[in-house]
């Protein structure tokens, strides 16, 4: 064995091995022809959803492509039947739920649809051995079970007016899912089968989400036959793959999208949301705790300049919430910025500005530490822009940024920029972030807020199934807000989308804070048509 | 190479006799030798991954949770900080992890939801496929330039290549990699801007693959071409100045033998030590460039384990790198004492 002979075979043997890898990387074609017509769409979205198993939360929201619930939203957010055929008959003051199921309808893989498949989506979801993040959605659940197999029946530990809003939950396959595999990190995860408009064909993890229609699907069969969703951090990047005409559609910041307003060939669609940010003010700090500085803080900012200046006018000014073209909005709870009037009240409480013009109240200074979780520049310029409009009346906050595990331990005594919001009813979001039971579970009431009327009412307004009742506990609830607000909130931001004007009927639902591939213009992709 | 079996003698190298070495033992025992220093060093190396992961401030449970964490009550929260095990002290669930590794059962990775082997099962060839083909790039182009710069050294190659070189070690790869979407795919239009296939397809094609590899295999080659552009640059002028090269021309060989033959024959040798001291940079570099390309490699699988502190995952890729930085190290030895006949591979 020569020098030269090792040389030879060292690199035939190299060559070889970069050949056998590039062949087992190749994978055999599973459709054919590239993007461009009408019937097929490519959208471009910055998050990647970590499962699509709806028993690890995938599709809570609703839009899961894949599945159906037993109920959904239309355009104008009021629920309609999907897997059930009705609406649920509420019973026993509200504590019983029952779902007729739809008959006929079978999951992609051929296994027919019965209320098996309910009973054991719920069931698991609830199951302590599943990791699913959100199954305080379903906290209200004492039991679930099957009445033959075309009927489904919860029973609720409570009276709970809003619990129908949450059977919008993809309903898994329990021939597939519960199979004895793991919830948790099975195959299920990356290959679910559901019933939905859509079959997933392939999931790169990284890179994209491929779904072709469902030929049998029993809402009809989708026009837009394959819909694939890049997944593209880069708010940038995702702007210039949109313009080289490789997507048909993105999420975009409303600075990115504000170039195309003016181009005939694409249209920019500005979702109306609940998705606020607001600033707690804790109970347990002395300052943010006193009454007058909460409400000073309230008056001093200047909601109008935040949306014009950080969102580019894509969105309004929050007072709480309920976004203020809600329904559920209590007309006349709005705060004009008024800085007189917030001095006025600092002044009257006794807060007198000292030497360097930030005011002091018995030896205390008017200053506490706002947090912002680092690298959220949406949530910085709110803190920055509230840190300087409360300076203007005395008020000495301090912006810092932070991961979640630094900022939680602190929030009994500082204050944050939290973001939020579901829409669906106003008790997803004033319940946890008010209600005095609450306190100390998780990030939820951050402030501490403890008021027993606020938690009478709130409790009245999940419990009452009238509407009229619900609507008198929920407004009390707001203006009790703007008498002691314990957080600021400062704006409710639109979600900014740019489409291809090749369809026609697009609409946009009023959309949450957490908003995956079931947002968006696409968010019924399968009833679109072309405009041709 | 094909004088090489003649050419050492005549150029005055060392008078080692060729041609007869014994190479598969030595290379074996070297192979050997380096295999069983793996093991102490891939222990070390996953345990400081855990001992790291678990000083991090990062929770394991918030990350996991993503958005739903900050909605859950905190009975969920503690119940998953139950079911994800991540309660115990860190040398226990290194020591849990590393007997499952030996019985080839890597552990679950909580942020993808999916068993390890499955995520480096999905993901490695298509990393493979990227740093190969963008440490050939950097080689090539390296190797083809560095040689013309140091021909005429000071010339206006020279200076071009020189410069550029400098102002590219700079450079963060995902820098050059929006530079290079931006050109390409936006100003001329003539390579996609990323992912493996079009977007609007799932079909992967010989000639799609390679339009598609392109643009990040160049921009990750180029991000690595400075630092073999001036190791040949240097190796190749300084033997140009020896006594083997002004024998050779004393001798009248063609200015192309002298070259080829002689000058960079030895100006390699440093390039070789510089193939096994890269492969850290290449892996590094191939991070960013994935993201920036959403390349569906290993990339964005270490990205999401290091953040979500995923144990499992992180402990996997870690020992991943560890293994192709070692196998580099071992590569260029090899090569080296192929090269370099004073070099002995017992001695290494």
């Amino acid at each position: 064995m020569t020098a030269r002979t090792v040389r030879t075979t060292t690199a035939a043997a190299a060559a070889v091995a970069v050949l056998a890898g590039a062949a087992a990387c190749s994978k055999p074609s599973d459709s054919g022809g590239s993007g461009g017509g009408t019937d097929a769409v490519t959208i471009g979205v910055a998050q990647e959803p970590e499962t699509l198993s709806p028993l690890l939360g995938y599709g809570r929201e609703g839009n899961s492509k894949i599945f159906d619930g037993l109920l959904r939203h239309d355009a104008q957010m009021r629920l309609e039947p999907a897997l059930a055929t009705k609406l649920p008959e509420v019973t026993d003051g509200g504590k019983t739920y029952t779902y007729s199921l739809r008959k006929g309808v079978k999951f992609s893989d051929g296994k027919p649809f019965t209320s098996k498949d309910v009973v054991f989506t719920y069931r698991t979801v609830l199951d302590k051995k599943t990791n699913n993040p959100y199954k305080d959605d379903l906290a209200a659940i004492d039991q679930v079970r099957a009445d033959g197999p075309h009927k489904v029946v919860f029973t609720l530990k409570y009276p709970y007016a809003a619990f129908a809003e949450r059977t919008i939950l993809p309903i898994a396959s329990q021939a597939d899912a519960g199979s004895g595999q793991d919830v948790n990190n099975g195959p299920y995860n990356t290959r679910p089968v559901g019933t939905g408009p859509y079959v997933l064909s392939s999931w790169r993890k990284g890179e994209k989400l491929s779904f072709k229609a469902n030929p049998h699907y029993w809402g009809g069969k989708p026009k837009v036959k394959r819909f694939t969703v890049a997944v593209i951090e880069d708010d940038d990047v995702r702007a210039t793959r949109l313009r080289s005409g490789d997507l048909d559609a993105a999420i975009l910041p409303p600075n990115l999208a504000k170039p195309y307003e003016k181009d005939d060939d694409k249209r920019v669609f500005e979702a109306k949301t609940t998705d606020y940010r607001a600033v707690s003010l804790p109970s347990g700090n002395p300052v943010t705790g006193d009454k007058a500085v909460r409400r000073a803080l309230d008056l001093a900012v200047d909601r109008d300049s935040m949306v014009k200046s950080i969102l580019n006018g894509a969105g309004k000014p929050a007072y709480g919430p309920v976004p203020s073209d809600s329904p559920w909005f209590a007309k006349g709870t709005e705060r004009a910025h008024d800085l007189g009037e917030a001095k006025k009240i600092l002044d009257a409480a006794g807060w007198k500005p000292g030497k360097d013009g930030i005011r002091v109240k018995d030896g205390k200074r008017a200053a506490f530490k706002l947090w912002y979780f680092s690298g959220d520049k949406l949530r910085k310029d709110h803190a920055l822009a509230y840190a300087s409009d409360a300076k203007k009346a005395g008020i000495d906050v301090k912006v810092q940024a932070g991961s979640r595990e630094v900022i939680r331990p602190k929030l009994d005594h500082d204050s944050m920029l939290l973001g939020n919001g579901f829409p669906p009813d106003p008790d997803f979001d004033l319940f946890p972030a008010l209600h005095s039971s609450q306190i100390g579970s998780g990030w939820n009431n951050v402030a501490s807020y403890d008021d027993e009327k606020v938690d009478e009412e709130l409790d009245a307004g999940r419990r009452t199934s009238d509407e009229k009742a619900r609507h008198k506990a929920y407004d009390t609830v707001q203006r009790e807000l703007r008498k002691n607000p314990p957080y600021t909130f400062l704006t409710t931001i639109d979600h900014v989308y740019v489409v291809d004007d090749k369809w026609k009927g697009l609409t946009t639902q009023i959309e949450p804070h957490d908003h995956g591939i079931g947002a968006g213009p696409w968010w019924n992709v399968q009833d679109w048509q072309p405009k041709k | 190479m094909t004088q090489t079996q003649s050419e050492p003698a005549a150029a005055g190298g060392p008078p080692v006799p060729r041609g007869r070495r014994r190479l598969w033992g030595p290379a074996a025992r070297l192979t050997g030798r380096r295999l069983l220093a793996a093991v102490p060093v891939l222990a070390a190396v996953t345990f400081g991954v855990f001992a790291v992961a678990a000083a991090s401030p990062f929770d394991p449970v918030q990350q996991y949770a993503g958005g739903g964490g900050l909605t859950a009550s905190q009975d969920t929260l503690d119940q998953l900080r139950h079911n994800l095990g991540v309660d115990g002290p860190f040398p226990e669930r290194w020591w849990h992890w590393v007997t499952g590794a030996l019985t080839g059962d890597l552990g679950d990775s909580t942020a993808l939801r999916q068993p390890v082997a499955q995520v480096i099962g999905e993901r490695l060839g298509w990393s493979v496929l990227l740093c190969a083909v963008g440490f050939a790039v950097a080689l090539v182009l390296g190797t083809v330039l560095g040689v013309a710069a140091a021909r005429r050294r000071g010339g206006m190659l020279d200076r071009c290549v020189t410069s550029v070189s400098y102002a590219l070690e700079a450079a963060p790869p995902f820098w050059i990699g929006l530079l290079g979407i931006w050109l390409f795919a936006v100003r001329l239009d003539v390579l996609p801007a990323g992912g493996l296939t079009d977007t609007g397809t799932d079909a992967v094609t010989a000639g799609g693959l390679l339009s598609h590899l392109a643009l990040p295999a160049l921009v990750l080659g180029v991000s690595q071409v400075p630092w073999f552009l001036l190791y040949v640059r240097q190796g190749v002028a300084d033997a140009l100045e020896e006594d083997p090269v002004r024998g050779a021309r004393a001798r009248g060989l063609s200015e192309r033998t002298v070259l080829f033959g002689h000058a960079l024959r030895s100006g390699l040798l440093p390039v070789l030590t510089l193939v096994g001291s890269r492969v850290p940079e290449l892996i590094t570099g191939a991070l960013l460039v994935e993201t920036v390309f959403s390349w569906p490699g290993i990339a964005s699988a270490t990205v999401k384990a290091a953040t979500a502190t995923d144990f499992s995952l992180l402990a996997a890729l870690t020992a991943l790198a560890t293994v192709a930085v070692l196998a580099g190290n071992l590569l260029a030895d090899l090569l080296y004492g192929l090269a370099d006949p004073r070099v002995a591979w017992e001695e290494m």
